[in-house]
């Protein structure tokens, strides 16, 4: 195999016998797949990611509970377990009811479980009603108590009785879509500025690239503060999410223009782009039809790197307060709720559940990056 | 050398340029900031006499165009160090404000030295031993601090600071300590708490460099040079330590150019969790409040006190690395 030159569009794969002439051939997309495969970690975190957006689309059916409901005698309740076995019922997925005591002298809350009594819990059970994807409306529920009135906290609760879980599930589509339309954002002004740089280079190429040293070398986070704490508190909702995402893709599109325009100008002397211009072919056409190919995989892959960027980006502002602001749930937001060490003491479940959420997923991008990264490489082995 | 010197020293010119133009962008963003509240307040109530309105214009352009309040901000700055009024605190910004930035740039550089010192070794280790149970504990815990942003660590780090080993978290020093004269204690309480935000701020840009480290070293390893200083009999820590640690050594120092940036951007969002006395805090308040002067004042030194310091990098790259000053 040493002798066939990956760097080539396709390689061949030899036939194992000599008797099968025809060898198969494989098309980059074909080749990159395939050595992706074989990348386990990557692999399994394309699961990963695909859950945690598969959980973004369909939070209201995997969400137990309304996140907006609040509930007056369940202030910080603890994680609650699932227990299996009810005594004398057999088999029964449940959880402890639960009584709420104050301490009358400390007038601290604790909860005790009530003796005999427990909340039968059910899969596809009846819940609170919400549209499906926005559209169909619908009141089933993957997982939750089977009485639609009862309360169970498999994460805990917040100060105002708010199911934990149901939030970070709720959560989920705002900071995921985040990192999307962020890196969205900054593909477009990523690939356009690295572009113009990398294929005209001359005094194009020195504009731009100053540019890129003056944002690359100023500490973004006092910046970005300063743009975010001016967003009117007023704003609707939707309107502030925009303008944090395109806040949070300022970071992005820096390093995304550098790998262009790097490419750009490692193509531009290359024998099939020199060919394909004498052929007669205008810029535009040179660079859509041979040279975005080329380096297609390397865009995807430094995509995938930056989303996660953005998702710390996002959760930063946010937990700071000059990001999205609390009716909006967002991971940040909820990491906001535990911003003292004195929450912290009383309810640590508050960190645990949406800090734990948010370092899966960054790994997850992170682990998946690198795996494309090292996949859409030919000379790497 | 010196044209290197002098080549790189006027490319900071553009950059604070812009970062100035930026900053007073900032200052002016918000719709009716603190100046424009000051004279509609002093009109009704009838305080904006002649002489306060003459004031307010000949310090900040009141109800000029916009870059006439532009030179005045940055002549004040660049001819006489001014840097405008602190509205809510009615101080003059310096007055706030050099403490905070030293301290800022004081855990910076600590953390910087923090990352070098846990970088190399492990970074060396896991180049060395390539593959082995350690590399592999090196390369997960170095995804892992990728992953962990700052504020996360930081409450994590408090909370089980306070639960486990009850120590008193937040600031730099303990309550009784503060605004006491620096002695023998106060260094000693100072050091208890300060390895904090250190290893928190340092934790994302050492697993980077360990990653680096990693990478350059394994390119060196199996270069002819080191099998022949190896075939002749040098033993393998010296051969290590003398030829290609020293090659791989150089990102060390041109990474501080992207490192330094990112650890004053994780230091002010540390600080504002661990409730540091540094600018961090201060530029949130100042941010949420709309003092602007204050607020951008802060952006404008940290940036600037930034490029600095990418430019010592790169001086003294350029000192170690005679292939850049002559490119």
């Amino acid at each position: 195999m040493s002798n066939i030159d990956t760097n080539t569009a396709g390689a061949v794969i030899a036939a194992e016998t000599p008797a099968e002439a025809a060898p198969v051939l494989l098309g980059p997309w074909a080749l990159t797949w395939r050595k992706f495969r074989r990348h386990r970690v990557a692999w399994l975190s394309l699961w990963v990611i695909g859950f945690i957006y598969l959980l973004a689309l369909f939070g209201d059916f995997f969400a137990p509970f309304d996140p907006e409901e609040t509930n007056r005698r369940g202030i910080f309740v603890p994680p609650q377990g699932i227990g299996m076995f009810v005594e004398g019922a057999g088999f029964q997925l449940h959880a402890d009811r639960l009584k709420m005591q104050v301490d009358p002298a400390t007038m601290r809350r604790s909860y005790a479980p009530v003796e005999g009594e427990v909340v039968p819990l059910g899969f596809f059970v009846r819940g609170y009603e919400y549209r499906l994807l926005g559209l169909v409306p619908w009141d089933r529920h993957l997982f939750g108590p089977v009485d639609p009135d009862e309360m169970v906290y498999f994460l805990g609760s917040d100060r105002l009785g708010r199911d934990t879980l149901s939030r970070i599930i709720a959560g989920t589509r705002i900071s995921m879509s985040i990192g999307l339309v962020g890196v969205a954002a900054s593909l477009v002004i990523g690939v356009a500025l690295g572009g113009l740089s990398g294929f005209y280079g001359g005094w194009v190429d020195n504009v731009i690239q100053r540019l890129i040293e003056f944002l690359r070398s100023i500490p973004t986070i006092p910046l970005w503060m300063g743009l975010a704490a001016a967003i009117p508190l007023g704003w609707p909702p939707l309107r502030t999410y925009f303008v944090v995402t395109l806040i949070v893709s300022m970071i992005g599109w820096t390093s995304l223009a550098r790998e262009v325009r790097g490419k750009f100008l490692s193509l531009r002397h290359e024998d099939f782009i020199i060919a394909a211009r004498l052929d007669g072919l205008t810029d535009w056409e040179v660079i859509r039809q041979h040279m975005v190919p080329s380096f297609a995989s390397h865009i995807i892959a430094s995509l995938t790197l930056a989303v996660p960027l953005m998702i710390l980006a996002e959760t930063s502002l946010s937990f700071l307060g000059i990001g999205l602001q609390p009716p909006i749930i967002s991971w940040g937001t909820l990491l906001k709720e535990a911003q003292n060490i004195r929450s912290l003491i009383e309810a640590p479940w508050l960190l645990i559940g949406p800090g734990a959420t948010i370092v899966v997923a960054v790994l997850a991008l992170n682990f998946l990056g690198d795996g494309l990264r090292d996949a859409a490489d030919p000379n790497a082995h | 050398m010196l044209g290197f010197v002098s080549r790189r020293v006027m490319t900071m010119v553009p950059t604070i340029f812009l970062v100035s133009i930026v900053t007073f962008l900032i200052i002016q963003l918000p719709p009716g900031d603190y100046l424009d509240t000051l004279a509609a307040e002093l009109s009704e109530t009838g305080g904006l006499d002649e002489g306060t309105r003459r004031a307010l214009e000949a310090q900040y352009g009141l109800g000029q165009p916009i870059w006439v309040q532009y030179w005045k901000w940055i002549t004040g700055i660049a001819l006489a160090g001014d840097f405008g009024i602190s509205f809510e605190k009615n101080l003059p910004v310096n007055d706030l404000i050099w403490d905070r930035l030293g301290w800022t740039f004081a855990i910076s550089l600590l953390t910087l030295l923090f990352i070098w010192m846990v970088a190399l070794p492990i970074g060396i280790y896991s180049a060395v031993r390539k593959y082995s149970m350690g590399d592999y504990v090196a390369t997960f815990f170095g995804f892992v601090g990728l992953a962990v942003p700052n504020f996360l660590l930081a409450l994590v780090m408090m909370y089980v600071a306070f639960k486990y080993f009850g120590q008193s978290v937040g600031g730099l020093v303990s309550p009784e300590f503060i605004g006491e004269p620096w002695g023998r204690a106060k260094i000693v309480d100072l050091l208890a708490h300060i390895w904090m935000p250190i290893v928190v701020v340092g934790t994302s840009g050492a697993a980077a460099l360990i990653r680096i480290m990693r990478a350059n070293l394994l390119d060196e390893l199996y270069r002819p040079y080191v099998v022949t200083a190896r075939a002749k009999g040098m033993s393998e820590f010296q051969l290590l330590m003398r030829y290609p640690v020293r090659v791989a050594l150089n990102p060390f120092i041109s990474t501080i150019g992207w490192i330094l940036p990112s650890l004053v951007s994780g230091e002010i969002i540390v600080a504002v969790v661990m409730n540091l006395p540094t600018t961090g805090p201060l530029l949130l308040r100042a941010l949420l409040v709309q003092d602007m002067y204050l607020a951008g004042s802060l952006i404008f030194l940290v940036s600037i006190l930034t490029v600095i310091g990418t430019l010592i990098s790169d001086l003294l790259l350029a000192w170690i690395d005679p292939r850049i000053r002559y490119q």
